[in-house]
């Protein structure tokens, strides 16, 4: 346990030292500011509803970014020789590399906070949604970070990384709005598959176990095939 | 210390590794030699935990290389080749990762860091990015990060590869000041640093060891014959050979040059123990000018050639 914070603090602490953070962070807030308020003032609604509709489908694309160099640039420079060989198990990098990615991708949504502290202000925000709609970004944060680490795990080139972990993503917080394309027989089962729908529910403010253990599943998934690929390398 | 036993490792249908019997005891500093790709860096990576074998037995201590490996981890410190180091980080910030990692108590850390870069000369770089660093400094930084837990054993690939030659001997320095203590299995091709470093050698090719013994033996082991340069001046060709070659125990003569007046002959001799003093007296007899004489035992490099030529 030690030895995943250890290297959870240093990850975190990578994202910080080089641009990478304040650039992710502030085109984050660019695109998802302006998709938000574009349509915010003609609803005349106090509600963060086109805010949360946005959120998995712009994460999709950000949360890749931060996670592609993750394993790729060890893999990349050899420098997972050093750490491998240092007195660490791969669950224990695994772990720490995700911890790492889900804090930033949660320290991303901290300043979009100060959307809902403003609309407070114009009318009678209900609070219900934006926290639910809030823990359930966390997770699918989270969810993305999984993915994305599994995605930078399986090649070295960074690019590359991004691209699988950005369409994964995408494909999970998108086909839940295209499901008229189904056939009637598979549309729930396909819905149920997508973390689009899982996060509505949640941002509705109606925490739901089922929705809890989908996200958590998918870590699950996504972490343990992340720790089989490292391992199959060595 | 260490039991390698049947080491074998396959890529694939390779076989970079194959059964491999290794013992080194406590304070030995054992040099891995062999030509590029005849397994070096793959038994290393086995005995540091990062490969795992396909099959055979590495102990360490008591600890199994399948069942305690994050023990023998803890032993081991390990400089991989070309010394692969976080770009971004600073060298203070990755020392400072890296001991943590290495469970070092937070009070003792700061000094353990001070002292670690004093030994390995890195006062000057501690706030440099490692990316801005120079080769040799880099192969110091991985150094300080193998020792900075101060661990029992180190494994050291190719420490000294790529280096200019006072970095070389400023490395090996640095070897040889913690091999007083310490365990150290280094790899290498540079022949002339297995001989000054190492007090074992091991010779590996296409994944077999063909010798293993400590420097000295491997030497001798070569056979006994020496070779004694003689350069002449005033000389004339055919009759320095043949007086020469009448001597008791001079096995060859054989002509190097025969430049500028000087003649150069190459003697290849059994050994005694008198036979310089013959030669000379033999040189005095005449009027020859003698303007070089001295005597080479057969080197590291011809065993090392014989060993892993290819048939």
């Amino acid at each position: 346990m030690q030895q995943v914070i250890h290297i959870f603090k240093k990850e975190f602490k990578d994202y910080f030292i080089s641009p990478i953070a304040y650039i992710v962070i502030s085109i984050f807030l660019l695109v998802i500011g302006g998709l938000f308020f574009s349509s915010f003032f003609y609803n005349g609604q106090a509600s963060l509803r086109g805010f949360f509709i946005w959120l998995p489908i712009i994460m999709a694309f950000f949360v890749p970014a931060i996670t592609m160099r993750l394993f790729s640039e060890e893999i990349n420079i050899g420098s997972y020789e050093t750490l491998l060989t240092l007195p660490v198990t791969t669950l224990d990098v695994v772990l720490g590399k995700f911890a790492a990615a889900s804090a930033f991708a949660a320290a991303m949504l901290l300043p979009t906070l100060s959307y809902p502290i403003c609309i407070e202000m114009f009318g009678d925000l209900d609070w219900g949604p934006v926290i639910g709609g809030y823990v359930g970004a966390v997770l699918i944060g989270a969810t993305y970070s999984a993915v994305g680490l599994f995605a930078s795990a399986i090649t070295r080139n960074q690019i590359i990384a991004f691209i699988i972990g950005m369409v994964i993503c995408f494909a999970m917080g998108i086909i839940d709005k295209m499901l008229v394309f189904f056939p009637a027989v598979i549309v729930t089962i396909v819905e149920q598959l997508t973390a689009g729908f899982h996060f509505q529910n949640i941002s509705k403010g109606i925490i739901d176990l089922r929705d809890i253990v989908y996200f958590l599943s998918v870590i699950f998934i996504a972490l343990y095939s992340s720790r089989l690929t490292i391992e199959e390398k060595v | 210390m260490i039991h390698v036993k049947n080491l074998t490792k396959y890529y694939n249908d390779l076989c970079a590794v194959d059964r491999i019997n290794l013992n080194i005891s406590k304070g030995e500093i054992l040099g891995l030699l062999g030509p590029n790709g005849a397994g070096k860096t793959t038994t290393l990576r086995m005995l540091t935990g990062f490969y795992l074998p396909t099959s055979g037995e590495i102990s360490v201590k008591d600890y199994s290389i399948y069942d305690d490996a994050l023990e023998i981890k803890k032993l081991i410190g390990y400089l991989p080749e070309s010394a692969p180091l976080y770009h971004n980080m600073l060298v203070y910030d990755y020392l400072n990762y890296v001991a943590d990692i290495r469970g070092i108590e937070q009070d003792k850390k700061l000094s353990r860091i001070k002292e670690i870069a004093n030994l390995c000369g890195l006062n000057s770089i501690m706030h440099k990015s490692v990316s801005e660093l120079s080769k040799g400094f880099k192969q110091r930084v991985g150094l300080a990060h193998a020792m900075i837990s101060d661990p029992e054993i180190l494994v050291l690939d190719e420490p000294t590869s790529g280096l200019d030659p006072n970095q070389i001997v400023e490395i090996r320095e640095i070897i040889r000041k913690i091999g007083k203590e310490k365990t150290i299995i280094l790899s290498t091709h540079i022949l002339s640093e297995a001989e000054a470093t190492c007090d074992r050698i091991a010779i590996i090719n296409k994944g077999k060891i063909v010798a293993d013994d400590s420097t000295e033996a491997i030497k001798q082991s070569a056979g006994k014959e020496v070779f004694i340069t003689v350069s002449l001046k005033n000389a004339n060709t055919e009759t320095a050979k043949s007086e020469l070659n009448s001597i008791t125990n001079v096995k060859d003569v054989k002509q190097l040059s025969d430049s500028e007046g000087a003649l150069s002959i190459r003697l290849t001799c059994g050994s005694s123990n008198d036979l310089m003093e013959t030669i000379y007296k033999k040189v005095k007899q005449t009027d020859w000018i003698l303007t070089e004489f001295h005597k080479e035992t057969k080197s590291l490099e011809n065993i090392f050639r014989e060993l892993t030529k290819e048939n």
